[in-house]
Parts: C-alpha cells; structure tokens; sequence
C-alpha cells in the first residue's frame, strides 16, 4: 500500500531515502512548504548560503569532495536564476548535483506572476535534464529519477522544478526501489576487441603517454586506483588535465605535472612528439590541445570516454573506447596482463630519457624575492606546511589557479575543487565550505585572488554562521592577474579596468563576520603567518600581499602549439599573432 | 589542412567510421529520432541545434506510439561528416532521446513530404497549372474560379520542381510539412 503525504514532505522524505544528509539553500515564498518540512525534521542538516550562486557551487564542493551528489534547495524566479553560473559550471565539470527549486502554483504559470521564471526554459541547456512537475503523484518518482540521471554516465546537474500547489497536495509516495527510472542507462563495459587493440598499441608503443582527466576521478576510486597500477605496470609517463590531479599521485616516479595552457614543459612536449596518446576521461579541451592543427600530429591517438560526444569532437580519435573509465581499465590490465606484460623496454628508456631532458629546462623556475613575496612562493611555502595534513584545496579562477596546480601536489583524487571547463570566478570560497561541512576534521583551503574571492564573499556570513574554519588564502595583487597578463601580452600593455581598486581592508572584514584575519606581506615572516592560520579553529582570511606584476608561466601562447611554449619574461615579444589574439 | 596526419587505415576501427574528418565537404542527412513524448522534449532537440550552431533543413515531430508515450523526430541536416557525428552523439546524450537513426547511412530509405500550393490566375496559365499538376500528380483540394489549391506529396526535390513550374503560373503561398522519412525493408 502507498504511503500518502504532501509534495513537500515528500521532497525531504526522498532525500531521505536516497541517503542525503546536506542541503544547500536558500528560502523563498515558493519553497516555504518544503522548508517548514525541514523544520520538523533532524535528518537533514540544511545549510543556509547567503546568494544561491554560493549555494550551487558549495553543493559543487561537497559533490566533488565526497562523490555523491550534491544536493540544492532554491526558490523560484530570482532564486532559480541565480543558480544558472552553478548548473552551467556544474554541467563543464560533469558534477552530479539535484537542484530543486520552487515554482509558482501550476495554475499561475504563463501569468507573469511574482517570482515567476520559465526555469525549466532556462536550466534547458545548462542541466543534463530538468523536470516541471505539475502532479503531486509523480514527484517521488521524478526525484528518483532525478539522482539516477545526474549520478549514471557522465555526472551532471539536474533541476526539479516545483510549483508550490503540487508542494501542498497530497500524493502517493514512490520508494526509490519501485521508483521507475527511464530508460537512461549507459554502456559501462567497454568493447572488448577494441580493448584488445588498446594492449596490442600499449605493447608497440615507443613514445606513449597517458593523458588523464575529471573522467577518471568521476569513475571512482577505484577508477584512480587502476590507473596508478596500469601506470606502475607499464612504466609510461602521465600528464592530467587540470580536472583529473590527484588520480595519479605528484609524488608517482612517472608523473609530468600538468599538461595545457599552463602546463608544464616536460608534459606539454611530450604530448607533441608521442607516438602513442592513451586519453583517459578527458575530452581535449582547447585549455588542452592549443592549436589543432598541431596537436601530436605524430600519434595514434586512443581514447576511453563515457560520453560518445566527446570522442572525434575536436581531435580525431583513432581507437575510441565507450565505456566507464573504471570499468576499461580493469579490462585492459586483465587482458594485457594475461598477455606477459610486454613493453617496448629499449624505446621506453629513451623516451624517458628525452623527457628527462625537457624536466631539466626546470620550467616552474621563477625568480625569488626578498622584498616581496612572490605567489609562486608562497604556494610553495603553503605546500611544505600542509603536504602532510589531511588536506582538501580549492581555488577560484585565474593565475592562483595555475600556480595552485603548479606548486600544490596532489596525491589523491577529491582533493582539488576547481572550475576547469566554465571557469567561474567566485566558485572557490563557496565551494571550499561545501568540502568543509562534508569533511569537518579536514584542513580546506580556498587558494583565491583578491578579486574572484570578493565575487562571492558574502559567504563569509555562512562560514561564520556554521562555524566552517575554511582558510582563505588570498594572493592579493590588487589585479585581475590573468586579464592583467593577456593585456600584456596582446593588447599593448593597455590595463583597460584590470586592477582592483578600492579593496576592502581583509583584515577588519573578516573581523566584522567574527572570523579572524592575518595581513603577511613580507616573505620572511611568511611561514610564521600561514602557521597561525592553520593553527586557527575557526575561518580565517589570510590576505597575501604579492608581487603585482608577476605573470604566469609556463604559457602556451592562444593558436599556438605545445611545442611552442613561453618559458618566461624574455620570451614574451610579440608571440601571439592576430589569429592568436580572437582566441581566449 | 591536413594537419592531424591521420594515418591511413588507423581509423578503420572508430565507432563513427569518419571518411575524412578534415573533409569540408558539406554532407545532408536525414535523422530520425526517437523519442519520449513529453513537454519540452522539441526544445530540447532543437536548442541543442541553436546552442551548438547546427543547421536545422527541415523538421517534422509527431507522436507515433501513444500507449509507450513516444514521439519520432525527423531532422534534415548538412554539416561536415565531423559534425554530422557530432550532432548524432549530442542527441544521444539527451535524456528523453531513445534512439537515433542516421538514414542516409543506414542503407536506403524512403523520404516523403507534402506540401499545399496556392495558385492563382486565369485563362492559359490557369489551364497550364492544371494541367502540370496531373503530371506531378497532385491533386486538387480546393478551388475557386481564380484559384486553386494543390495537395502534392513526394521528395522533397519533387516538392522543389513543382514549385519552380508553378512560380511562373501564379503561386501565391506554399506550405511544407517537412520530412518524414523510414528505412527500406523489414
């Protein structure tokens, strides 16, 4: 017999059952049912945001850092609204978050009643899939289906739009085990024969490379796991994307850093002159690949992806493989395995041998100060005085970001919270306290900019509110340093609106939410400052004075190629080409 | 342009089975797609044509199954034989969508389309309209003594002489329904 209750008590009562137990929000006139079902309830912890952006990319954060979903609650119209940023950057990373937002009553629809948005119309394009519903009695099997869809195949965010009438009626209430799910199932198992030509390619290989991204943290962990015994088993050197550091440890002997715009030297090289790519839940992304045309013209090129779209959609795969990344790699040992392990040992040395001698040029070399503390050093000294902590970064967008995934080494997956694919200034704060409410013992640091941190800093009030001790480590160069380096590099060294004036003193900021704030801007007392913020109980904003102008390096210069990378200052004349300058 | 050096026979294995993926040859094909008959589902399908600027030729959707609730969209589209794959996995990924069938490559298939035509004029030219219509086998489905309309059902390019020759005779208004196309055989 089926248990009958309101929509809004079966909202919390799905959640429920799906194993839920933190939710972000916001309340509003829309959602005040399922808000007053909150109340009389202590399963679920609600978690109140001060913007609903702040809300989404915290769901963002809890997502990333724990695997499961993340889950939102948001009112209709301008609540809905500004949730888009956190569903779009949601959908570039493939996070599974199941966002729910309050309506106006069904018979109100289409009346430009207050607080009204065609939500559904809007998060069409930056949800994986959304739903209005307009019966009571389908609700609980929506929201099911909502948590299989942004959970199965690639991740993504998903939006249930609720109008308050269904909210209020009484309906009959579906367990998730009886609950019917669609037809949506994705092909996890990858094709066997073609897994087969993966091993005969690793056997014959002189020159490989894996190149690994998000996919393989999404996969699981075990997905992570496999990929640091496939690497171990084989010997061949690996480079991620920005999205998948920490699937293979930084302190792994075959590990060459990041690859792409601002990827190192060595991995950047040797994706040009490989001669076998084994791409690994990553989806060449132009951050990735620079100019197409160009890109390793030398290699076969493998790929194993979940999503068919992102096979052959900018780069032309010679031996794709759908199927979920965990899955294909168990495979592919097993078969390479009962195979005898065999590698092209002779060629492998060499090839490691010229990729030693890229490592040598050393191109995260940078030169030093005493006067001013230089960013890259103070992520260096971050790094030293947290490596061994139980340790979760996240940052915002921009050069921190590139130095954070230069200097920070990663040793395992869901551990670094960024937004790749969107970019989204203002994603690292907010999603630094959704890593920290699911790992409360955990040490969180958001590695920001002064001017992406400002963008959502009214979360400030949450961090305080739930005694969340996020630190904020902001490399505080009064610019906006990555517009600032392009203004540089192709507009003239015209810094058309790229400084940020007018900054508020961090110090007595954080003292007016009840945080504590530290001001360091002298290196030598550098190490002295980033210990009394770790030994803090409690948010801290720690406000870095860096050197203005230091620019990120290493570079791959827009519509250029990988193996045309600026390695410093001195290689900066007149690189980027009018071609080069509509990239972005 | 043949940068990505792909070398020959290398491909024989990709699941999209690409002719040559730098090939600006511009290529139309005929989708149909299967799907969940539910609210939204044609804006899903066409904002994912807007969204990532594919080109839409013709679109016709009705429902074809009413107890499992699914509906097949036909879709004419041109692209290269890159975006043309790419189009087919972006539908794929849709939720709702249960199936996509690429017809022009799929083996033969049948393609139809109807179409009204208004035409309008006396004496000769009326008598010639008339008289091309038979021809075209089309038939007449209203009439008044300076005009008539013609119901005509065909391919699309049958659609397209017929309205060349009736351009000249006094075509007034045309409408298309678009193309419903299905595979040959069993």
């Amino acid at each position: 017999m089926t248990r009958q209750m309101t929509g809004a008590k079966m909202v919390v009562q799905a959640l429920k059952d799906q194993g839920v137990n933190v939710v972000f929000g916001y309340p509003g006139g829309a959602v005040l049912p399922i808000y007053d079902e909150i109340f009389q309830q202590n399963d679920i912890r609600h978690i109140l945001v001060r913007h609903e952006q702040g809300a989404v990319h915290a769901a963002e954060g809890y997502a990333r850092s724990t695997g499961k979903p993340g889950v939102v609650l948001v009112t209709s119209g301008p609540g809905a609204t500004n949730a888009v940023t956190g569903l779009t950057d949601a959908l570039m990373d493939s996070i599974p978050l199941v966002v729910f937002t309050g309506q106006v009553p069904t018979f109100m629809i289409g009346t430009d009643g207050f607080q009204e948005a065609d939500t559904v119309g809007i998060t069409r394009p930056c949800t994986k899939h959304n739903w209005l519903v307009r019966d009571t009695n389908e609700l609980s099997d929506k929201i099911h289906q909502a948590f299989h869809v942004a959970t199965s195949g690639r991740p993504g965010p998903v939006l249930i739009d609720i109008p308050k009438d269904v909210q209020f009626a009484n309906g009959a209430y579906t367990p998730p085990a009886k609950a019917n799910t669609g037809h949506y199932a994705p092909r996890l198992k990858g094709d066997k024969a073609r897994i087969t030509e993966l091993a005969d390619l690793i056997e014959n290989a002189k020159r490989p490379i894996f190149y690994t991204g998000g996919g393989v943290i999404n996969s699981g962990p075990a997905a992570s796991q496999l990929l640091r015994e496939l690497v171990d088993a084989t010997g061949f050197p690996i480079t991620s994307t920005l999205m998948g550091l920490g699937a293979y440890p930084a302190s792994g002997k075959n590990w060459l850093g990041m690859l792409g715009m601002h990827g190192l030297y060595e991995a950047n090289m040797a994706m040009h002159d490989c001669d076998l790519m084994i791409a690994i839940g990553a989806r060449f992304d132009d951050r990735i690949t620079g100019r197409v045309d160009d890109f390793s013209p030398d290699s076969t090129k493998a790929q194993i992806d979940i999503d068919a779209s992102s096979i052959n959609k900018v780069i032309h795969v010679d031996l794709p493989i759908l199927g979920d990344v965990g899955h294909v790699l168990e495979d592919l040992l097993k078969i390479w395995k009962s195979r005898g392990r065999k590698v092209k040992k002779d060629a492998l040395e060499k090839w490691w041998g010229q990729i030693d001698d890229w490592k040598a040029r050393k191109c995260l070399t940078y030169v030093n100060s005493e006067k001013t503390i230089k960013p890259q050093y103070a992520l260096q000294r971050l790094e030293a005085l947290t490596r061994d902590r139980d340790r979760y970064i996240t940052t915002e967008v921009g050069q921190h970001q590139m130095w954070a995934a230069q200097f920070l080494g990663f040793e395992a997956p869901n551990r670094f919270m960024t937004s790749g694919g969107l970019g989204t200034m203002g994603y690292g704060f907010p999603a630094s306290i959704g890593v920290q409410v699911a790992h409360p013992e955990a040490l969180v640091i958001n590695v920001a900019g002064e001017a992406s941190w400002l963008m959502n800093m009214q979360e400030l009030g949450t961090a305080a509110q739930f005694r969340l001790p996020v630190k904020q480590f902001i490399l505080n160069n009064e610019r906006l340093g990555m517009v600032r380096q392009w203004q540089e590099l192709l507009h003239g060294e015209r810094y058309s609106h790229s400084w940020s004036e007018a900054l508020p003193d961090f110090v007595k900021l954080a003292e007016a939410f009840g945080a504590k704030g530290i001001q360091c801007r002298d290196p030598a007392g550098l190490d002295d400052a980033i210990i009394e913020m770790l030994e803090h109980d409690g948010p801290v904003i720690f406000d870095c004075l860096v050197e203005k102008h230091e620019n990120c390096f290493p570079m791959i210069p827009a519509g250029a190629p990988h193996n045309e990378m600026l390695m410093g200052e001195a290689d900066t004349q007149d690189v980027i080409g009018a071609k080069g300058a509509v990239l972005v | 342009m043949s940068a990505l050096h792909i070398k020959k026979g290398t491909s024989k294995h990709s699941a999209y089975d690409l002719k040559n993926p730098n090939a600006d040859v511009i290529e139309t094909h005929t989708l149909a797609v299967v799907v969940d008959n539910e609210a939204g589902v044609l804006a899903r399908v066409i904002g994912l044509f807007s969204g990532r600027g594919y080109n839409i030729e013709s679109l016709t959707v009705a429902e074809v199954d009413q107890k499992g609730h699914l509906s097949r969209i036909t879709i004419v589209t041109t692209g290269t034989p890159q975006v043309i794959e790419q189009i087919k996995a972006q539908l794929g990924r849709i939720i709702p969508v249960h199936e996509v069938h690429d017809l022009t490559v799929e083996g033969a298939s049948v393609e139809r389309e109807l179409a009204l035509f208004k035409v309008s004029g006396t004496g000769d030219k009326r008598v010639e309209a008339l008289r091309l219509a038979d021809i075209f086998r089309a038939n007449v489905v209203d009439s008044t003594l300076e005009s008539f309309v013609f119901e005509i059902t065909g391919t699309p390019e049958k659609i397209q002489a017929f309205a060349e020759l009736m351009r000249p005779l006094g075509l007034v208004e045309v409408a298309r329904t678009g193309v419903a196309a299905l595979s040959r055989g069993a």
